[in-house]
């Protein structure tokens, strides 16, 4: 059966809170922090980028299970900061595992589901005996312009899943997708900062894609909400993700475990898998895990989980690399003057 | 940096790929493909590192060439990995919180790029592993 061999996250150690940008633009940090239900986001390092944190993720997935690096026949990136217009991030994730060169490997770009678009490409690969692994990574240094409603949410991270059949730690028992073509957010080419139709993101836009995926993966697996343990959805914040759980009948005790941004802030194409990886961190055998990503443009891909006696047998060493709590933990925390030099938004002379 | 010359050390600068004389066990990083102990009796194999070692010394760089000066001030060390052989390569910590014999393990990082249009060099850097 298909499904997840070893994961793996990273998130930098920088932070900064909500009320600090706030403080900056003049903004009402009350209103905002309430209204997104985010207290602080990841800020990436002076020399990290999508990149980097891609094979950070990518060597920790590989620590927690020993996997041959020769029988890793794909890699996908999703991101929509590829530190390349055209090279791709794939290629370097392959050649810091040392995958390369028998393997398949591009870049892709789906708002904030491009990640997820990745692990159904290595499920297709890897259930057709194509390639005996693949390893489908979504990360993002996101990107929001100064005093847009984004930069309150816009955050750094990924997480890395490796695909096979072999002994998976966790089972996909089914993945489907809802997809439109929806302007609700976008990034025209050499444009540094998306843009993004508001409040137009959210019903024609999330709710519309998200409930769409999860209504359909229900109805083709004949499951109700009540049928799983956990939930993770796409969490551009902390309401959206909550809201649509509930209109869809999952508890609040369900998402808990994946809703990470509240402390990580929204890590684009990292967003659901980092939400994925830390409901990983804490599942056990048996566990049942419902998971609707969300990417603007607009689309939502739905994935069955069913976690298997391999994450707790010797084979899969959870420890080996930190858990998302462990990696949200003990952060550095930046002013925004610092933050705008780490994210590159000061203009230098040349 | 040339983009060939930087495409020629990706081994050395992403994976930590040395080399080793398995006649007398000595490890070499950069790799050498000769043993100058064991000269013409030495075996040389590629290693890769662990990428766990210590600072045997370092430095603070407070006034750096244009591709390094957005990174000031920042620790340049000598970093004595465990199987025995030194680098030179930054820390990515504070200037206080440096020490020598500090313990410290590799991470993938951004090291330089070539201009806002040419190659992004990246590679290994170290962080503290106290």
């Amino acid at each position: 059966m298909v499904g997840i061999y070893s994961y793996g996250v990273y998130i930098p150690r920088f932070r900064i809170k909500i009320p600090e940008i706030a403080r900056v633009w003049g903004a009402n940090a009350d209103d905002l922090t309430k209204g997104l239900g985010v207290f602080e986001k990841s800020v990436p390092d002076l020399d990290e980028d999508t990149a980097t944190i891609a094979v950070e993720a990518a060597r920790s997935a590989m620590r927690r299970r020993s996997v041959d690096p020769e029988k890793i026949g794909a890699i996908y990136v999703g991101s929509e900061s590829h530190p390349y217009a055209v090279k791709p991030t794939a290629c370097t994730v392959g050649e810091a595992i040392g995958a390369t060169p028998h393997m398949t490997a591009a870049d892709y770009e789906f708002a904030c589901k491009a990640g997820t678009a990745g692990i159904q490409t290595c499920m297709g690969l890897a259930k057709s005996g194509m390639v005996p692994y693949g390893i489908a990574v979504g990360a993002d240094v996101a990107q929001g312009a100064p005093g847009d409603a984004l930069e309150y949410t816009a955050a750094a991270g990924g997480a890395a899943f490796v695909i096979g059949n072999d002994d998976p730690i966790a089972v996909i028992n089914h993945t489907c997708s809802f997809t439109t073509d929806t302007p609700d957010f976008w990034r025209r080419e050499g444009q540094n900062f998306p843009r993004h139709g508001g409040r137009f993101t959210g019903d024609p836009g999330y709710f519309k894609h998200v409930q769409g995926a999860a209504r359909m993966m229900l109805e083709q697996m004949g499951k109700t909400p009540s049928d799983y343990d956990y939930a993770v959805f796409h969490q551009p914040n902390a309401k959206f993700p909550q809201r649509v759980a509930k209109m869809l009948g999952f508890s609040a005790d369900q998402i808990r475990p994946g809703l990470v941004v509240p402390r990580l802030g929204n890590t684009y194409s990292g967003s659901s898998m980092v939400g994925l990886a830390a409901t990983l961190d804490v599942a056990e055998p048996g566990s049942r895990i419902f998971v609707t990503s969300f990417g603007s443009g607009a689309g939502s891909d739905a994935f069955d989980i069913e976690v298997t006696d391999a994450i707790a047998s010797g084979a899969f060493d959870r420890s080996a690399a930190p858990t998302v709590e462990q990696l949200l933990a003990n952060p550095i925390y930046v002013d925004y003057a610092l933050y705008a030099k780490h994210k590159g938004k000061i203009v230098m002379q040349r | 940096m040339s983009v060939s010359r930087f495409w020629r050390k990706i081994p050395q600068r992403y994976n930590l790929i040395g080399t080793q004389c398995t006649t007398c066990g000595r490890y070499f990083f950069p790799p050498r493909s000769f043993c100058p102990e064991c000269r013409r009796d030495g075996e040389i194999v590629d290693y890769q590192f662990k990428g766990d070692g210590e600072i045997v010394t370092y430095t603070v760089i407070r006034s750096a060439s244009d591709q390094f000066e957005n990174t000031t001030p920042y620790v340049l060390a000598i970093v004595r990995l465990d199987e025995g052989a030194d680098l030179t390569a930054q820390v990515v910590c504070t200037p206080e919180e440096a020490r020598i014999g500090m313990r410290v393990r590799s991470v993938f990082r951004r090291i330089a790029a070539d201009g806002e249009s040419g190659v992004i060099h990246y590679g290994t850097k170290f962080v503290p592993a106290e």
